[in-house]
Order: structure tokens, then C-alpha cells, then sequence
């Protein structure tokens, strides 16, 4: 299977859904 | 607030943050949006004014940079009087401004591993700074893009926690 990170744009879509994790659980937390 | 005071002080090392963190992610996208994107159109008798000349000129400023703003960072974060608790993510203390920073902290921590513990060593070998045979240069150049990639990746989320720590907590 090809490792996603040697696509820029499944980087950059990999680097948005974490953000949007991070996202979530800040406002789950607090 | 007055200039050179505790306030000033402060506010200068966020500056000096701002600016080496601006040379390092800068560095950063130009090495994944720019350069390693366009090296398969340059054929190969030129490739050498790339990995002879740009790139380390580009790996000097960028690993420098990235020391300084770890430096510069952890001087704020100190001064800021929240370094303790950002680094253990606020948890227990109810102040989501720690957590918030905290894992932007430690993102760029992890970014920085990345580039003085895996990219540059590897890049040393990738560009013939460092003399390997053909094999071990082409896996050396293919794992610190690989690693330049998880950097451009988690500096979304690296610059989304810093920001929001200091406009919405």
C-alpha cells in the first residue's frame, strides 16, 4: 500500500483532519 | 507597559518566535510545495544546481531556524509563567489556554526532533554531504521526504493550537 504521505494533498488532508480532531476534542473537553 | 520592561521582554522573545518560526515553516513548504514537487522536471545534468547549491543553503537556514524557535518558544512559555503546565497539556488544571498551547508545544517539539534527529541526517547522506553508496542514498532521500511530509502535516494543527491559545483562551 502506498504511504499517503508522499501525496501533498492526502499530507495536507491528513494535517486538516488532525486539526479537526484536536478540534473536537477541545471542545468535548472544555 | 513600558519599553524593556517584564511585559516588552516578553512580548520581544514571542517576536523573535514569530520570526525564526516564519523561517522554519517557510523553509519547511518551500522544501514539500516547491522543490520536491518539481525535481522530476529538471532533467537530470541540471538536478545538481538543486542538491549541490539550493538545498543545502534551504537545510542550513531551515534546521537553524528550527532550533530557534524551539529556543525562543520555551523562553516565551517561561516567561509566560505556563510552561510546566502546558508541557503535562493542562490536564487537571481546568485551563484549556495550557492544553491548547501544550499541544502545540509539543507538536513543535516533535517537529523539531524531526528535522535535527531524521531529515538533516538523512539529507546530509541524500545530497552526497556525507558519502554512501547508491542504495543507501536513495532510501536516505526517500525517508527524509517521507519525515518533511509528517512535518508539513502536523504544522496545520501545530499553528491552529498556538493561535487559538492566545485568541479564543
Amino acid at each position: 500500500m502506498k504511504n499517503p504521505l508522499e501525496s501533498l494533498p492526502a499530507t495536507v488532508f491528513m494535517g486538516v483532519v488532525l486539526t479537526a480532531i484536536m478540534v473536537i476534542i477541545m471542545i468535548a473537553v472544555y | 507597559m513600558e519599553y524593556f520592561d517584564y511585559a516588552w521582554i516578553t512580548f520581544f522573545f514571542r517576536w523573535l518566535h514569530v520570526l525564526s518560526g516564519v523561517m522554519w515553516i517557510g523553509l519547511l513548504w518551500y522544501f514539500n510545495f516547491v522543490q520536491i514537487p518539481n525535481m522530476a522536471k529538471i532533467p537530470d545534468e541540471q538536478k545538481p544546481a538543486i542538491g549541490k547549491v539550493i538545498a543545502p543553503a534551504a537545510l542550513f537556514w531551515f534546521r537553524w531556524a528550527a532550533l530557534a524557535t524551539v529556543a525562543t518558544g520555551l523562553v516565551v512559555a517561561g516567561l509566560n509563567d505556563y510552561i510546566g503546565q502546558a508541557l503535562i497539556l493542562g490536564i487537571g488544571d481546568g485551563v484549556a489556554k495550557h492544553t491548547a498551547i501544550g499541544i502545540g508545544m509539543w507538536l513543535g517539539l516533535i517537529m523539531a526532533f524531526n528535522v535535527w534527529g531524521v531529515i538533516w541526517p538523512n539529507q546530509k547522506k541524500a545530497l552526497g554531504i556525507e558519502q554512501v553508496d547508491a542504495e543507501a542514498k536513495k532510501r536516505a532521500a526517500r525517508i527524509a521526504m517521507l519525515f518533511s511530509r509528517t512535518n508539513t502535516m502536523l504544522s496545520i494543527p501545530m499553528l491552529y493550537a498556538m493561535v487559538s491559545a492566545q485568541n479564543i483562551y
